[in-house]
């Protein structure tokens, strides 16, 4: 339980996952005593006010709530089963959720719901190494198909073996859906939040051209295809919020105290206090395009298909600029074919200018894990990106 | 032995397990951030419960609760036999355990001043005084500082009799200060970017001086949004303590985790370089100025305890020996199967989680000769670098990556013109190789960070690493294009 105790303009927080009476006296005695200690916000307005909350199909699946640890090894045996078919090893984890988050405060707003998330991960790897990655998440674990990731896994790890070495430079790549998944989680995380805006952080100016007219990105926690919810941490009713239009900025997220300091509503993207990162959208999905897969890599005369990122971090912060890895099976393409396995290699490449590039979406997208939240994305092919080490596997 | 833990252990055994331990974890957090000259938040948290650990058949299991009953415990209990016997259906090594005396004993961080005791008043009072210096200097956009104190009472109890009672404070606190101008932002952090932080009482608070400090971190923000970009090519660089700390913690902390070796972190964070092959062949990690220490009973460190969570005694453990790769971070499980004994590295985030093989406190040993200042001295042509902005390395901590906040160029023995956006990249043992001036002990000092991540559901620990600067030869500095 997490207690913010206003007086005024000042505000204390307090938590404790102890539900008795004392425990709770406790926490609101704490909470009261840091708000009176507090000098005043000046720029706080108020928590939410009640307001309706919308009908939000998909939030919540019984057989994802009653999994047992026999049907999640179940799962895990079909995984280990399709990595001995193809005589790689198979390490992963198999997870089902569920919980219940809910919101109340004193203006009157009351928010609960019960949700529950599923997600098998699993990375298959060679005898020399060689490796291949797949996942799937769902509300539903009974939508999940353990043996398929297995497979898909698998047949990555035996097609990345034998990889050779290449020069790092500047390449046409092709993302698959794993690596997609954090260039949106990490433009979410650098500037589409209110607050990374106000603070003159963010890239995101409203009107900026940040991607190719191929590029739209919005944050909508009521679409049943990610994984929706109906309100946010402050019980406030979730708005679909368009970041991205045809490669230009448009909206950012707020909670109620951005949304107070610049005289908006909330749109519904609070989290937990105390949040010193501010809004966050955590239902960010990216337009699907006409490409099919074979057309994404088609177009590529030489250049690379990526499978997913590592350890990305932001090397310059206004400017999207960040480093990372590739791994789990990276692929030179040559005249619109897979022509062989290369080792990994480190970019350090804007995010924006990744975007600005993108050439080519897919039609289809999948579901996944993002940093805090999830993410629906479709590969990519963008025309250059920037490939500056490599490594030894 | 608590009615609580015995209960669990008594219904694991009846249920069938070979071994069972519990942890009662009781922890209690404040932290305190203020922002640009206001306080952001206080807040106060209490966490508490009882997490059980299990092996069926060479399988674990784990099971934990917030309730603290027996009703409660044999629930649990039975929960994480439950898991055992399901993980057991998809096992392919079973477990084994080392032999142990059974632990017992009482264990508690020193602290002069207790950081919880000391009244809100006066800590906030310290950030705000930090703030405000910072503040005053031309040019700053925005500044942050916190506060954060955590302590954590628990108890373990195992079926083989152990049962040892800790009490561990840690302490951390940090400044910060942001210059913006265009698309440029520039910060600087003190005492370094995630924040100097210690096993003690706020006598440590104390001796960081932030305020002392918060002019001359904001007017070098300001300096750096004009500096001129940090060049490219291959350079001899001296990394203060503030950067060499997580060059330590990416390259050789997380590699010689004997868990990631053997696997069982591939699916998140990746494996290890550092297989056990080497560990035969006695493998140069770095050059013969490299002595590496994974040491449980470094005073102040964030990894420093009196048991780790299996209930093995804190002690210290070579990893790397005059360059030399001799050992791995352990636990109880993986230890034997390369002939050794736990080096007592399990450690668990709180209650509700099983436990990793983790980082104690991973120090590169100070070498007698030079400080710190007398190296940079000794260096005719280099640059100077600074606390951490960013960092990145390879899943199996190979190609490493990281940014700082500053570069100095030195010329002639002495530091002089300021550089913006530094980074530098490299193979690890290459690098560490290339090591070749350690400082001394008169730059020898504990950080740590307090958010390594590990683990699926993800934990988060403490650990420790104490360093006191070093110098490498011809390292690629400037990646990327700017």
């Amino acid at each position: 339980m997490n207690l913010r105790y206003i007086q005024g303009k000042r505000i204390g927080v307090a938590s404790t996952n102890r539900l008795d009476d004392e425990a709770l006296r406790r926490l609101a005695e704490s909470a009261a005593r840091i708000a009176s200690l507090q000098p005043e916000l000046e720029d706080f307005t108020s928590l939410p006010e009640p307001g309706a909350l919308p009908e939000v199909a998909g939030v919540f699946a019984e057989a994802t709530a009653s999994a047992t640890p026999e049907s999640r090894a179940e799962a895990v045996r079909a995984v280990i089963s399709a990595a001995d078919q193809a005589g790689v090893l198979g390490f992963g984890s198999y997870a089902t959720n569920r919980e219940r988050v809910t919101v109340v405060n004193s203006l009157g707003v009351r928010a609960s719901e019960e949700r529950t998330l599923a997600q098998v991960i699993t990375v298959a790897m060679g005898p020399d190494g060689e490796a291949g990655y797949a996942e799937q998440a769902a509300v539903d674990h009974t939508r999940i198909d353990a043996a398929e990731i297995g497979r898909e896994a698998a047949e990555k790890a035996r097609r990345s073996r034998g990889a050779t070495e290449i020069e790092p430079g500047d390449y046409p790549v092709v993302l698959e859906e794993y690596a997609v998944v954090d260039l949106l989680d990490m433009l979410g995380y650098l500037g589409f939040s209110a607050l990374a805006v106000q603070e003159n952080r963010s890239f995101f100016e409203p009107g900026k051209r940040v991607g190719s007219e191929l590029v739209s990105i919005w944050d909508d926690a009521t679409d049943p295809e990610g994984t929706p919810t109906s309100f946010d941490y402050e019980g406030v009713a979730k708005r679909r919020v368009t970041l991205v239009e045809e490669g230009l900025c448009r909206e950012v997220v707020y909670d109620a105290h951005t949304a107070g300091k610049d005289g908006r509503q909330s749109t519904g993207h609070g989290l937990p206090a105390p949040n010193p990162y501010g809004p966050f959208p955590l239902n960010q999905f990216m337009g699907a395009g006409e490409s099919t897969r074979e057309e994404l890599i088609g177009g590529l005369d030489r250049g690379l298909l990526v499978t997913r990122f590592h350890y990305t971090n932001p090397v310059h912060p206004k400017l999207a600029m960040v480093t990372g890895m590739t791994r789990d099976g990276v692929f030179l393409v040559e005249g619109g074919a897979i022509s062989r396995p290369v080792r990994n290699l480190r970019f350090t490449q804007s995010y924006l200018d990744a975007l600005a590039g993108v050439a080519a979406v897919n039609r289809q997208r999948k579901l996944l894990r993002g940093f805090l939240g999830s993410v629906v994305v479709p590969a990519v092919r963008i025309e250059a990106f920037t490939f500056t080490g490599a490594t030894e596997h | 032995m608590p009615e609580v833990e015995q209960r669990a252990l008594d219904t694991c055994s009846q249920q069938g397990a070979s071994y069972a331990d519990v942890r009662v974890v009781r922890r209690e957090d404040e932290s305190i951030s203020v922002k640009s000259g206001r306080v952001e938040a206080v807040s106060l948290g209490e966490s508490e419960g009882l997490g059980v650990r299990v092996l069926v058949d060479g399988a674990w299991g784990f099971a934990s609760s917030s309730v603290l009953n027996t009703r409660e415990a044999d629930r649990v209990a039975s929960e994480a036999v439950r898991i055992a016997r399901a993980s057991g259906t998809a096992l392919r090594q079973p477990a084994d355990l080392d032999d142990r005396a059974p632990a017992r004993g009482h264990f508690a961080t020193p602290v002069e001043e207790d950081p919880f005791a000391l009244s809100l008043e006066t800590k906030i009072g310290d950030l705000l005084a930090a703030d405000e210096r910072m503040r005053a200097v031309k040019g700053i956009a925005f500044t942050e500082s916190l506060f954060h104190a955590q302590r954590e009472r628990k108890s373990f109890a195992a079926t083989d009799g152990s049962q040892t009672e800790q009490e561990i404070t840690h302490v951390g606190a940090a400044i910060e200060v942001n210059a913006v101008e265009g698309d440029e932002l520039q910060r600087r952090t003190y005492p370094d970017a995630g924040g100097g932080y210690q096993a003690a009482g706020y006598e440590y608070i104390r001796s960081l001086d932030l305020a002392g400090h918060a002019e001359a971190l904001a007017e070098e923000s300001v300096k750096l949004l004009r500096a001129p970009q940090c060049p490219s090519g291959r350079f001899t660089i001296i990394l203060d303590p503030s950067q060499l700390y997580l060059q330590i913690h990416e390259s050789c902390g997380h590699p010689t985790e004997l868990d990631r070796v053997f696997g069982t972190e591939a699916s998140y964070a990746g494996t290890s370089f550092l297989t056990t092959d080497r560990l035969d062949d006695g493998f140069m990690y770095g050059s013969e100025l490299v002595d590496i220490v994974a040491d449980a009973t470094a005073p102040g460190g964030l990894g420093t305890f009196g048991w780790d969570d299996e209930g093995v005694e804190a002690q210290q453990v070579p990893l790397v020996k005059e360059g030399r790769f001799v050992g791995y971070l352990s636990s109880r499980e993986t230890a034997p199967r390369i002939g050794r004994k736990s080096g007592g590295a399990m450690r668990a985030d709180g209650w509700n989680r099983i436990p990793l093989i983790r980082m104690t406190n991973i120090n590169l040993l100070p070498k007698p000769g030079k400080s710190l200042e007398e190296i940079v001295e000794d260096t005719d042509d280099g640059l100077y670098l600074a606390s951490n902005r960013s960092w990145s390395i390879d899943d199996r901590r190979l190609n490493f990556q990281f940014a700082t906040e500053v570069a100095y160029e030195i010329k002639g023995g002495k530091r002089g013109q300021l550089y913006k956006n530094p980074t530098y990249t490299g193979i690890t043992y290459e690098f560490w190789r290339s090591c070749d001036a350690v400082g001394d002990e008169r730059s020898y000092r504990m950080l740590g960070t307090p958010n390594c991540g590990k683990g699926e559901p993800g934990q988060l620990m403490h650990v420790g690493h104490a360093v006191s600067g070093a110098r490498f030869r011809d390292v690629q500095v400037g990646v990327g294009k700017w």
